[in-house]
């Protein structure tokens, strides 16, 4: 049966290739873990933990990874505090108030903002927004939080205010022709009705954004610096868990040393965090996908 | 004992004389089970060559699942399980060895809704034969043209077989997928309601086209329309809930039922 | 004002507060990109494209980084066309309702959520060390197919997805076997959709700069690649690098160089945006 025989390869030949993204998993989790167990063995976890202080490429060494969490959660924080109530302002008024023309030409819009490459935005944060925050703030630092959070704000927009939309757009017409019915602004039906019903569908547009600014490299390695900075202060130099990958690879670290292993180390802790909030939002968006059905 | 080395080859359970040469489909106790549902209930019947039968009944009486064990497309869904043998053309089709594809090329079917592949016109009849091998340019125009003029289309679209197929009418789809299934030259069409989407000139149309092609082919046709059956077809079968309540020459069965099921439905006291 | 009136006006209010968030973005970037182009359009000349990266500001181009950037494009392209719409296929037409079946879709989506530094590290360690290819394209375009490999399966299934079944009914009926239907009527049928979702994730490839950092491609790359194995660097990491000279006249160059990405990004998209398009009005059966 020779066509049996030829559809069997291609079969297989196709399945081999899905694999592939089975064997990219285990490859990212098996190199991230051995590299670290390899580091884990040199520092404890304890002061990994707890330490104040990351100086892995100075003589004085202190591997406590907090500095560069701070530095993460502190634009990762301004990033949605500027994405989040814009995504949703434009998502409600995208659903509600725009007529059919302008939210097919400003969607796509929308998108582009999330398609610049990110070293574009850091380029324009470290040149356009951080010289204009020196005017609002004379105190602030060349390299800051507050510039790279900003900017990173502003790119991940359309990744809250797309799912977003689509979450309101999901709520049923006839929650909507109730309230309505009852006389309320296409305001308070928004507020009252439509976004608690949306809520599960913004609730994982907000996770998954913040899973993007936490994994984010260029806009922060650009703007907000590469010197460790445990604070809360936007106005400071910071640096990122994936700045400092960023920088450690840069320099000249010999293979299979203990600096080398930093970056595997951040690097699996970074991999951990994104990889709870993403499946906490599939989670999510499984659990109240077919709440209206 | 030499009963059973002669069934030995099939392990089905279909009495020799089944395989008798006269018959184009026989079935012999089938039936269908999607899951727990049990659709199709032992239903036997023989079909001749050269004939058109029609199978009538309310919706949901299984006629259309019954129609699609002649060429295996309830094989698509997978909660499907059926008992029983199916016989075309000498073959027991479930449990011989054989090629699906095969069996599709000597069985052809057309379906309820024209679906034409979105490429022309040419392209369309042309697929079942490029699936076959069959590369060479001038077999390929002939048999096309051989196809569409059986379908009664050749004449509306030879200025152009390069058009889309999409931008032809739905009678004149419906005849293009017709064309389609006879290039590759069956002996059996199965058709599912091929006129109940269209208008009544597309489906005279046809209905007409029907009547023609049966001297060289045998064909089922799945109707809900009674007239369209009393019209086109020798022998109808009258199917209700999974089950075949009777079966005879179409005139006999429309006006001098055997089965009160069967005067009931046919004058339209349900369904 | 009685409460109807009030509700009237914070409705209106809100009006205006919807379209500014909604500008408000799309006009920042205007201004950021009026003000690059101000700054860099004067630098673009033959010279900078012809030219090799220099320590002098003023002789510095982005021969490098642009040839580097269009052979990243086709190795990446097809690496990861070849198996992407592969895996694609096989999920969408293939693939029964199982369990495995499952924790692949699962674990798709999970790869679409991580990090870009991360597949940097990967592709360190696999494709740099343990196979050896050393900080070459061949390394920086297997990473970047790895990390761009779930926007073209999920791209690939949509599209897929779009095809009516009756298509493939159709074919089954008269005898097609299941690949002979899926090369020949389903996958034209779907090549729209896919080559947009292509395009876009090449898109996004071209303008990565973190994994390549972590590779080890270099930044400072005095020589054209000729060959897969070579070193290279690619436009947004002489971008990175001009971008951390002190020297004002780097950061002109800097700016030419991000008019020069911006606009190739920009082309892609709007390429695929037009094939989108037109495929969707294709699909209308």
């Amino acid at each position: 049966m020779e066509i049996r025989l030829k559809e069997k390869i291609i079969e297989g030949g196709l399945l081999f290739a899905s694999l592939l993204t089975i064997l990219t998993t285990i490859g990212i989790i098996w190199v991230l873990f051995t590299q670290s167990v390899g580091f884990f063995t040199e520092v404890s976890l304890w002061e990994f933990i707890t330490a104040t202080e990351w100086t892995p490429l100075f003589t004085k060494k202190s591997y406590g990874i907090l500095p560069l969490l701070a530095g993460t959660m502190l634009t990762t924080f301004i990033a949605i505090a500027v994405a989040l109530p814009l995504g949703v302002t434009i998502a409600i008024y995208l659903n509600e108030y725009a007529d059919k023309r302008f939210r097919a030409y400003i969607k796509p819009m929308l998108e582009i903002l999330a398609a610049v490459p990110t070293v574009v935005y850091g380029f324009f944060a470290l040149t356009i927004v951080t010289p204009f925050l020196k005017l609002l703030f004379p105190e602030v630092a060349s390299f800051n939080a507050l510039s790279a959070g900003l900017v990173m704000g502003i790119m991940i927009i359309p990744m809250i205010s797309s799912l977003s939309e689509d979450a309101l757009f999901a709520v049923p017409k006839s929650l909507r022709e109730g309230s309505y019915g009852l006389g309320a602004t296409r305001l308070q039906t928004a507020l009252r009705v439509l976004v608690p019903a949306a809520s599960s569908g913004i609730i994982v547009s907000i996770i998954l954004a913040i899973s993007r600014a936490i994994g984010e490299t260029m806009i922060v390695a650009i703007a907000a610096g590469q010197q460790p900075n445990l604070t809360i202060n936007p106005l400071e130099t910071v640096e990122t868990i994936t700045a400092y990958i960023v920088q450690v690879s840069l320099g000249d670290v010999p293979y299979a040393s203990i600096e080398y292993r930093t970056i595997f180390a951040v690097g699996l802790s970074l991999f951990i965090f994104t990889f709870i909030l993403n499946n906490i939002s599939f989670y999510i968006r499984k659990k109240f996908q077919n709440k209206y059905e | 004992m030499a009963e059973e080395n002669k069934l030995v080859e099939k392990p089905g359970n279909a009495p020799p004389e089944m395989e008798d040469n006269k018959f184009v489909i026989t079935t012999h106790d089938a039936n269908v089970y999607y899951g727990n549902t049990h659709a199709i209930k032992d239903v036997n019947i023989e079909i001749k060559a050269n004939t058109v039968t029609a199978f009538i009944g309310p919706s949901g009486c299984g006629k259309s699942t019954f129609l699609r064990l002649f060429n295996r497309m309830n094989d698509y869904i997978e909660s499907f399980r059926m008992t029983g043998d199916v016989v075309v053309n000498g073959q027991n089709i479930y449990h011989d060895k054989i090629r699906v594809e095969e069996l599709r090329k000597k069985v052809g079917m057309v379906f309820q809704k024209p679906n034409p592949f979105p490429k022309s016109i040419f392209e369309n009849v042309a697929f079942g034969l490029k699936i076959m091998g069959r590369k060479k340019k001038s077999e390929l125009h002939e048999i096309v043209e051989k196809s569409l003029i059986q379908a009664a289309l050749w004449d509306e679209v030879k200025d152009d077989l390069n058009k889309s197929a999409l931008a032809l009418s739905g009678g004149q789809q419906q005849r293009l997928c017709i064309a389609r299934a006879l290039a590759v030259e069956p002996t059996v069409l199965l058709m599912d309601e091929p006129a109940s989407a269209l208008d009544p000139i597309s489906s005279a149309k046809i209905e007409e086209l029907i009547f023609n092609l049966k001297q060289n082919y045998t064909i089922v046709i799945v109707t809900h329309n009674m007239s369209q059956a009393g019209r086109v077809s020798d022998k109808t079968a009258f199917f209700y809930l999974g089950e075949l309540i009777e079966y005879g020459k179409t005139k006999n069965l429309f006006t001098n039922p055997e089965e009160e099921l069967t005067e009931r439905y046919i004058t339209g006291r349900f369904g | 004002m009685n409460r109807v009136n009030i509700n009237r006006y914070k409705d209106l209010a809100f009006q205006v507060v919807g379209i500014i968030s909604t500008l408000v973005g799309l006009v920042l970037l205007a201004i950021f990109i009026f003000s690059i182009i101000k700054e860099g359009i004067a630098r673009i000349d033959l010279d900078f494209l012809s030219s090799l990266p220099s320590r002098k500001a003023e002789k510095a181009g982005i021969l490098t980084a642009w040839t580097g950037t269009m052979w990243i494009f086709f190795l990446t392209a097809i690496i990861s066309i070849t198996i992407g719409v592969a895996a694609g296929v096989y999920l969408e037409e293939y693939a029964k309702k199982n369990w495995f079946n499952n924790l692949l879709e699962i674990n798709i989506s999970n790869l679409a959520g991580v990090p870009s530094v991360i597949y940097g590290i990967l592709g360190l360690e696999i494709f740099v060390r343990t196979m050896r290819l050393g900080g070459s394209l061949l390394a920086g375009s297997f990473t970047l197919s790895l990390l761009i490999m779930p926007i073209i399966i999920v791209a690939t299934r949509e599209a897929l997805k779009a095809v009516p079944s009756t298509i493939r009914e159709a074919a089954y009926g008269l005898g097609a076997s299941k690949w002979q239907t899926t090369s020949m009527q389903v996958l034209p049928a779907a090549a729209g959709g896919i080559s947009t979702g292509v395009i876009l994730a090449l898109s996004r490839a071209v303008g990565e700069t973190a994994p390549l950092i972590v590779i080890g491609a270099l930044a400072y790359v005095p020589f054209v690649a000729k060959s897969p194995m070579d070193e290279f660097t690619v436009l947004p990491m002489q971008i990175f690098n001009w971008t951390s000279r002190p020297d004002h006249d780097f950061v002109i160059n800097a700016a030419a160089g991000i008019i020069i990405l911006l606009g190739i990004t920009f082309l892609l998209n709007g390429i695929a945006v037009y094939l989108r398009n037109r495929w969707q009005k294709k699909i209308s059966w």
